[in-house]
């Protein structure tokens, strides 16, 4: 019969494989946890954390720019798609990054309806993935107070 | 994985990050810190000019393209015409031939494509000629 710690670290290593494999995460975010040591032991929490902090800000600016009806400056909704695409890429948000290349797209093409649709989209998808690691983090902490240790896992 | 990553603390390097992004503005430090690299963060390139008008000086800029304010591209050329012969490196996520041609003649020394990771930065100072040591023997690059 498994442990408790053996059961939590089984389900830490599926979820964490599903979330590469469905989309939600790239090598980055692999590239991110290499960073993460005993000097900083919360660095991918925090880093993630400001991510989605960054995601509210810009989807907020976006949201404004994309109001002025008839006096949509597409430039400005742009220039924050750009900085959004950087960090969702500095964090390995695969599915996020993805909609700004399209987001980006519609942006330069000033094409109204579907940037409105884009910034659905990247909202959704930024609130999905901040459930999904929230999950993991908690998993994690699971596994610790549990007295386990939390598995490397290769994807 | 830990004996692979090289260790450039006793060669005392200093590096500064200049980038208007959060995300990677912490990814980068970390980054730096983590190979043993003193390291400063700035926003900006007018923040970049100023750091250094106030007398500090680095041996490696980590120098994003577009920035508000000053854009990398503006702010490596103010550097090079005050005389500042660190290495730059330019590092964004644009890559078109066009941008990557006239952030170069700007006055970088390299260019990498973000985003950052531990092997793109040893890339980038091997390619510019930083010692770096690894386990029991030094190599120059």
């Amino acid at each position: 019969m498994d442990t408790l710690v053996a059961q939590l670290q089984r389900q830490f290593r599926d979820y964490t494989i599903s979330l590469y494999h469905q989309g939600f995460l790239d090598d980055q975010f692999t590239e991110l946890k290499k960073l993460q040591d005993e000097c900083s032991p919360d660095f991918v929490a925090e880093v993630v954390s400001l991510f989605f902090e960054d995601c509210e800000k810009l989807i907020g600016n976006m949201a404004r720019a994309l109001d002025q009806t008839g006096n949509v400056d597409f430039n400005l909704v742009g220039s924050s798609v750009h900085q959004l695409k950087g960090s969702s890429s500095s964090v390995g948000a695969k599915r996020v990054k993805g909609l700004c290349v399209t987001f980006k797209e519609c942006c330069d093409s000033q094409n109204f309806e579907g940037c409105v649709r884009c910034l659905q989209q990247v909202d959704i998808e930024y609130k999905s993935l901040k459930a999904k690691l929230q999950d993991l983090f908690s998993l994690e902490q699971q596994i610790v107070q549990a007295g386990g240790r939390i598995p490397q896992v290769d994807i | 994985m830990a004996g692979e990553v090289p260790n450039l603390a006793e060669s005392k390097l200093r590096a500064l990050v200049v980038d208007d992004n959060l995300v990677n503005q912490m990814t980068h430090h970390k980054l730096l810190d983590r190979l043993g690299i003193q390291n400063d963060v700035v926003c900006n390139g007018q923040e970049a000019v100023d750091v250094h008008c106030s007398g500090r000086n680095y041996d490696l800029i980590l120098m994003d393209m577009e920035m508000r304010i000053m854009n990398g591209i503006q702010a490596t050329k103010i550097l090079r015409e005050m005389g500042i012969e660190s290495k730059i490196a330019g590092v964004t996520t644009r890559a078109e031939e066009e941008e990557r041609k006239e952030f170069m003649e700007a006055g970088l020394n390299y260019f990498q494509e973000k985003p950052l990771t531990i092997s793109k930065l040893v890339s980038i100072l091997h390619n510019l000629d930083f010692c770096v040591q690894n386990q029991n023997h030094t190599k120059f690059f």
